[in-house]
């Protein structure tokens, strides 16, 4: 079956979304990240957007729902590379994911995650 | 009623001359010399006159828009816009042709006074075709304002929405006018695109240049706030009047999840503080 990969870094996890997002796909993702976060004990997660290029309700609430489980696992999540129009479609849409951290690209996020778990002026969880 | 049978086209030939004069005199009555000179006028009425004839000898006098109104109707759009460039009311554009009505009832009368069913008849036609083209110069000059107006609405909005970069990381979004829900599209996509191409952590929106901020302009802001940060940007709203203070609490907007600022320069400073730079007076700073 079709898999989002979820790579592995010292501290946190990443997530590039390549493949056109399907439903299916996403609630995969879902249940192979929360997994991933008990077994790895990561501190943070960075979700990479960068070339889906379309998303409807049902991927901005999984977004929205896969930031809240890592939140409750004590993973930070950070959103990458978003797109301009990806990001006017959510926002028309009422989903403008609260509580999700966003960068705009990997670098930043990472800087973001690294700020944040080492207690630096942002002071994260 | 037979269109064959109307006696319009041959008035029209043989009296050419005197409707002319009586028409010019009628127009000339009730028109604004300022507006449309003597020469013109006469030069118009003249070029209408003649293609009028033989639009109604050729054609059916019932449908102006056929094949052998073509020459009428371009030039009564080409008068239509000349007047319109020159300040006339529509109504005025509308009398050129209406004012003919009364030089040819005149002659109509002439030629078939006797017989007043066939008056009627004859009244009728040569009325309703004169309506109808009246009205049609009216369509021509809304038309022709209707264009202008949105040529004039998309130039605003090329105009009116520049992104400029502050600092290295740092946009400024100096909003200018209302803002309605076309402009706030181009306005957001224009700052997204920006923040792409920049890389900048901060984006300020300026309101200073904004009249008024009701419900809707708020939920646009908001809805530009909201986008900015999806991308991984912050946004600060500043140049905020004490009015539009009072209005914005007035109305109950939520404001509080953006940081909003009274001036630019504020809002430059807490910028440049989380961007991690400084600026300061001294020259040892």
């Amino acid at each position: 079956m079709e898999r989002i990969p979820i790579l592995r870094t010292s501290e946190f996890l990443l997530v590039t979304i390549q493949v056109d997002m399907h439903d299916r796909l996403a609630m995969t993702l879902q249940e192979d990240l929360t997994d991933q976060i008990v077994r790895h004990h990561s501190r943070g997660v960075l979700i990479d957007i960068s070339t889906l290029e379309v998303v409807d309700s049902f991927i901005g609430r999984m977004i929205g729902n896969i930031a809240a489980m890592s939140r409750v696992l004590d993973a930070e999540t950070v959103v990458v590379g978003m797109r301009p129009a990806v990001a006017i479609t959510l926002v028309e849409l009422g989903l403008s994911l609260p509580g999700v951290r966003t960068a705009l690209n990997v670098d930043k996020g990472m800087d973001l995650l690294r700020r944040s778990l080492h207690g630096t002026p942002n002071g994260g969880s | 009623m037979t269109t064959t049978a109307s006696q319009l086209p041959d008035i029209l030939k043989r009296h050419d001359g005197p409707i002319l004069k009586d028409w010019v005199k009628e127009q000339l009555s009730v028109s604004r010399p300022e507006v449309t000179s003597e020469s013109t006028l006469r030069q118009q009425s003249q070029r209408f006159l003649g293609l009028l004839r033989d639009a109604v000898q050729s054609g059916d006098l019932g449908d102006i828009t056929g094949p052998a109104w073509t020459g009428v109707r371009e030039m009564l759009d080409e008068l239509s816009h000349a007047r319109a460039a020159t300040g006339s009311t529509p109504s005025e554009t509308a009398t050129f042709v209406l004012s003919l009505k009364q030089p040819l009832f005149a002659r109509l009368r002439q030629e078939v006074g006797r017989d007043a069913d066939t008056l009627a008849d004859e009244i009728w036609r040569v009325s309703l075709l004169l309506d109808k083209l009246g009205l049609y110069t009216t369509e021509v000059y809304l038309k022709g304002r209707e264009e202008l107006i949105r040529r004039q609405q998309h130039e605003m909005l090329e105009l009116s929405t520049p992104v400029v970069q502050l600092w290295d990381g740092v946009l400024a979004l100096p909003l200018i006018g209302t803002l309605d829900s076309a402009r706030t599209q181009i306005v957001m996509e224009n700052l997204l695109h920006r923040i792409v191409e920049t890389g900048a952590a901060i984006a300020i929106i300026d309101i200073t240049g904004v009249p008024t901020v009701d419900t809707l302009v708020a939920q646009h802001l908001l809805k530009t706030v909201a986008a900015a940060r999806l991308m991984g940007a912050d946004c600060i709203i500043s140049g905020i009047r004490p009015q539009i203070a009072q209005t914005i609490v007035h109305l109950g907007v939520e404001l509080s999840n953006v940081v909003t600022k009274a001036t630019l320069a504020d809002a430059f400073t807490i910028a440049l503080q989380r961007t991690g730079a400084t600026i300061g007076k001294g020259a040892g700073r």
